[in-house]
C-alpha cells in the first residue's frame, strides 16, 4: 500500500448532478433523548462512492447520526433512506451497512480471524467463501500473520486495522465509521488517512465518517457536514467549507481565522466595502456577499492569507483598504511555518501566519516590532450571521 | 521458598529503608530481624505469611487429624478410635520399635457398601440439579441488574444479599411453612383447585431443591453480575451490525464472555451444596439421601469416627477436581485473557 493518495484526475462530483439519485437521503431527522434534542431536524444526502464526513464537536449530535443509520438508535422524528428504502423498522441486523465502532468493539474472545469472519458465519456463507475472504480482507490490512492472535495482543494500530477488516468483509454498501482514528497517535493517524481514502476509492463503498478533527475530514472526505448542536451549519467541499465558510461557527470550528467586525459602506456589484474599527482600516472584498449598507457585518480573514513587513508595503490601495498596523506580541516557530500574534492598535489581537521560506535563525520580523498588515481583496469573508 | 518476588524483595526493603527508620532497639529483635531477612521472610512476606499461617492453623492440621483418624478403627473409648502409632517394647523395657497401623477398612467399606456410592451420587445429582436452577434463576436476575441503570444497581444488589441478614436456619424454617400440606404455597395451590387439600411438597428431594437454590442464590448472582456489568455493550452492537440477532448476539457474545462468573458461580453453588446437611435434614424426606446425613449419622448415632473421617476425606477428594478446574480456568483467564 503506498503512502500516497491517488487521486483520480476528474473527481466525481454527483451533489451537482440534479439527475443523480442519493444513496441515503436523511429527511428532517430529528433525536430527543428526554428533554435533549441531540440531532435537531436534518436532513443530508450522501452519494453512491462518497467519503462524507459529519464534523463536530463532542454534543454536537455527529454521533447519534451515525448511529441512527446504522439503526442502533430510531429517529425521534423524520426518516431515514438507503438505497431508497424507508429504515424506520429495519433493525440493524437487517441493513445493508456495516459499522466501524470507535472502540472497535473487537470480540476478545476470539482470534483476528474468527473476528473479521464473524459477519459471514452470521450469513451462512459457505466455509470455503469464508475462508477466502476472510485470508483476502486480512491480506488488504496486512494483518495475514496476526490472523491467530486475540485482539488484546495486538497494538492500537493493528487493532483499528482488525475493525476496519471486518466491517469491509461483508462487502456493505455503506460503511459507518466512527472516528475510526481517535485511538491512534499523530503519526499512525496520518499514514492511516491515506490508506482509508485508497481502500475506499479502490472498493468503491460509500464511507461515512464522523469525526471531530477537522485536518482529519479535511484530508479524507469528498465532502463535509459541519454540525454544531444537533444541527447542520454547512455542507460543502472541504475547500468550500475552509475557504467560503456561512458563517462565524464554521469559519472558527475549521483552521484559525481573524473575525473583524464592522458596518457595510458600499455595496456595488463588484465589491462590497466594510468599515471596522476593530481592523482599523476599511475591507474591501471583491466577491461572493452583498448585503445593504450598514448592516452588521464580521469580516474572516485566514492567517495564512495574511502579510507582514515591516515596511510600508509596496503596491497598498492608496485609500489604505485591507492594510493595517500592529505591533508583534507573539511569535510562535513551528517549522514550516511561523504565527504571530499582532496587536492592533485598538487593542485587537490578529493571528498571521508565514512559510519560513528561507532558512535562517534571526526571524526578519521579531517581538515588539511594528508590523503592517495587508491582504487581498478576495482574502476576506463577509459573514452576516 | 523461592517464589518470586520474597528473597529479592525482602532485600530491597531492607536496604531502601529511609534513613532514621530504626527497627528493634534490643539485639535480640534486630537478629531475629536478620534471620528473617535471610530466609526472606520480611515485609511483603510476612503480610504474605498471615493468610498462609492461618490455612495451616484451620485448615492443614485439622485436615491431617481428619485424615488420620480416618485410618483408624473405632473403639468404645475415649477418643472413640485407635491410636494410629504404637511404641512396642518388650518386657523389659528394653528394644523399642514403632508399630504403625494403617486401617484401610474405612475405604473399602465405603466402597463395599452401597449406602455411601449411593449417597456420594445421589449428592452430586442434588448439587448439580441446583446448581442448574441457581444458574438458571440467577442468570437472568444478575444480567437485569447490570442492564439497570447504574443509580439503581446497588439497591438491587442489596436487594440480592438482605436474606442473609436473617439466620439461615430462619430462612430454611420458613420453607418448612411454605411447603407443608395446607402451607403458604400448598395452600393457595390447593384453593385455585390444582392440587387436592393433602399435596406437601415438604419431605421431598423437590422441598430439597427449592431450599438450595434459594440459600444459594446470592452465590450464584455476585460472579454472574461482577462479569455481566463488565461486559462492553458495544460488543452487542457489533454483533447486531454483523447481522446478530439480539438472542444470537446472546449466546455468541454474552454467554461466552460471561463464562468465568457462570464458573465461578457455579462452584460457589455446587462445591457446599455437595456437602449440604441441614437443608436435607430439615426439608427432605426419608429417602433424601445425602453425603452430608451419612456423615453425621457416622459421627453422632453410630460414634464410628474412623468411617466418619474417611466418608469426609472421600468427599474432599471429590470436590478438589471441580476446584482444580476452576482454579484452571482463573489461569486461563489471567494469562490468556479469556474475557
Amino acid at each position: 500500500m503506498t503512502n500516497q493518495v491517488i487521486r483520480k484526475p476528474v473527481r466525481l462530483e454527483p451533489w451537482l448532478d440534479p439527475n443523480e439519485t442519493p444513496y441515503v437521503r436523511i429527511e428532517r431527522v430529528t433525536k430527543r433523548f428526554g428533554g435533549f434534542v441531540a440531532v435537531d431536524d436534518v436532513s443530508l444526502s450522501i452519494y453512491r462512492g462518497e467519503f462524507f464526513a459529519l464534523l463536530g464537536g463532542s454534543g454536537s449530535g455527529k454521533t447519534t447520526l451515525l448511529r441512527m443509520l446504522a439503526g442502533f438508535e430510531i429517529p425521534s422524528d423524520g426518516k431515514i433512506f438507503i438505497d431508497g428504502v424507508d429504515m424506520s423498522d429495519i433493525p440493524p441486523y437487517d441493513r445493508p451497512v456495516n459499522m466501524m465502532f470507535q472502540s472497535y468493539a473487537l470480540f476478545p474472545h476470539m482470534t483476528v480471524e474468527q473476528n473479521v469472519a464473524f459477519g459471514l458465519k452470521q450469513d451462512r456463507v459457505p466455509k470455503d467463501e469464508i475462508r477466502d475472504r476472510v485470508a483476502a480482507m486480512l491480506d488488504m490490512v496486512q494483518l495475514a500473520k496476526f490472523a491467530r492472535r486475540r485482539p488484546h495482543q495486538l497494538s492500537g494500530g493493528q487493532r483499528q486495522r482488525v475493525a476496519l477488516a471486518r466491517s469491509l468483509v461483508k462487502r456493505p454498501k455503506l460503511l459507518l465509521l466512527d472516528e475510526p482514528l481517535g485511538a491512534l497517535d499523530k503519526r499512525l493517524r496520518e499514514k492511516t488517512q491515506f490508506e482509508l481514502v485508497n481502500i475506499q476509492e479502490k472498493l468503491g463503498i460509500t464511507f461515512v465518517v464522523v469525526t471531530h478533527d477537522q485536518e482529519e475530514a479535511m484530508t479524507m472526505s469528498s465532502r463535509i457536514a459541519v454540525m454544531n448542536q444537533g444541527y447542520i451549519a454547512q455542507i460543502g467541499t472541504p475547500t468550500e467549507i475552509y475557504e467560503y465558510p456561512n458563517s462565524r461557527l464554521t469559519a472558527e470550528f475549521i483552521g484559525s481565522v481573524n473575525m473583524f467586525e464592522g458596518r457595510v459602506v458600499e455595496d456595488e456589484p463588484d465589491h462590497v466595502r466594510i468599515r471596522s474599527e476593530e481592523a482599523g482600516c476599511d475591507l474591501y472584498i471583491t466577491h461572493a456577499a452583498s448585503a445593504p449598507v450598514g448592516t452588521p457585518v464580521w469580516v474572516a480573514v485566514r492567517p495564512e492569507k495574511i502579510a507582514l513587513s515591516k515596511e510600508p508595503p509596496v503596491g497598498a490601495h492608496a485609500d489604505g483598504r485591507n492594510t493595517t498596523q500592529g505591533v508583534v506580541r507573539e511569535i510562535a516557530y513551528l517549522g514550516d511555518v511561523s504565527i504571530y500574534l499582532i496587536e492592533l492598535a485598538g487593542g485587537k489581537m490578529v493571528r498571521a501566519t508565514m512559510p519560513n521560506v528561507t532558512r535562517r535563525t534571526d526571524l526578519p520580523i521579531t517581538w515588539e516590532d511594528t508590523v503592517y498588515l495587508t491582504w487581498r481583496p478576495f482574502a476576506g469573508v463577509v459573514l452576516t450571521q | 521458598m523461592s517464589r518470586k518476588g520474597f528473597i529479592p524483595l525482602g532485600n530491597r526493603m531492607g536496604e531502601g529503608r529511609p534513613p532514621g527508620f530504626d527497627i528493634g532497639g534490643t539485639a535480640v529483635v534486630q537478629w531475629a530481624v536478620a534471620r528473617l531477612r535471610r530466609i526472606g521472610l520480611w515485609g511483603r512476606g510476612l503480610v504474605l505469611a498471615v493468610p498462609y499461617v492461618w490455612l495451616l492453623l484451620f485448615f492443614l492440621i485439622p485436615f491431617l487429624i481428619v485424615f488420620k483418624i480416618s485410618f483408624s478403627e473405632a473403639v468404645l473409648a475415649q477418643p472413640p478410635f485407635t491410636g494410629l502409632f504404637e511404641w512396642l517394647t518388650d518386657d523389659s523395657g528394653e528394644g523399642g520399635k514403632l508399630q504403625i497401623i494403617l486401617n484401610l477398612g474405612n475405604y473399602i467399606r465405603l466402597w463395599s457398601d452401597d449406602l455411601y456410592v449411593l449417597a456420594y451420587l445421589s449428592s452430586l445429582k442434588m448439587a448439580a440439579i441446583s446448581t442448574l436452577l441457581c444458574l438458571l434463576v440467577g442468570y437472568p436476575m444478575a444480567y437485569a441488574i447490570a442492564l439497570a441503570p447504574p443509580a439503581r444497581r446497588g439497591p438491587l444488589m442489596m436487594l440480592v444479599i438482605l436474606p442473609f441478614w436473617t439466620s439461615f436456619l430462619i430462612r430454611v424454617y420458613a420453607w418448612i411453612g411454605i411447603l407443608k400440606a395446607n402451607g403458604i404455597l400448598t395452600g393457595i395451590l390447593s384453593s385455585l383447585g390444582l392440587v387436592d387439600e393433602h399435596f406437601e411438597i415438604l419431605y421431598s428431594d423437590t422441598a430439597v431443591y427449592i431450599g438450595i437454590t434459594y440459600t444459594y442464590l446470592p452465590f450464584m448472582i455476585l460472579p454472574l453480575y461482577a462479569t455481566l456489568e463488565k461486559l462492553d455493550r458495544t460488543l452487542l452492537e457489533a454483533a447486531a451490525d454483523l447481522g446478530c440477532r439480539p438472542w444470537e448476539a446472546f449466546l455468541k457474545i454474552t454467554l461466552p464472555l460471561s463464562m468465568p462468573g457462570i464458573i465461578a458461580g457455579s462452584l460457589l453453588v455446587f462445591i457446599p451444596a455437595v456437602g449440604e446437611f441441614v437443608i436435607p435434614e430439615l426439608l427432605g424426606g426419608p429417602d433424601t439421601l445425602m453425603i452430608g446425613k451419612v456423615l453425621w449419622n457416622e459421627f453422632f448415632s453410630n460414634r464410628d469416627w474412623p468411617v466418619a473421617s474417611a466418608v469426609a476425606i472421600a468427599l474432599l477428594a471429590f470436590l478438589v477436581v471441580p476446584i482444580m478446574i476452576f482454579q484452571y480456568v482463573q489461569g486461563k483467564g489471567h494469562d490468556g485473557e479469556v474475557r
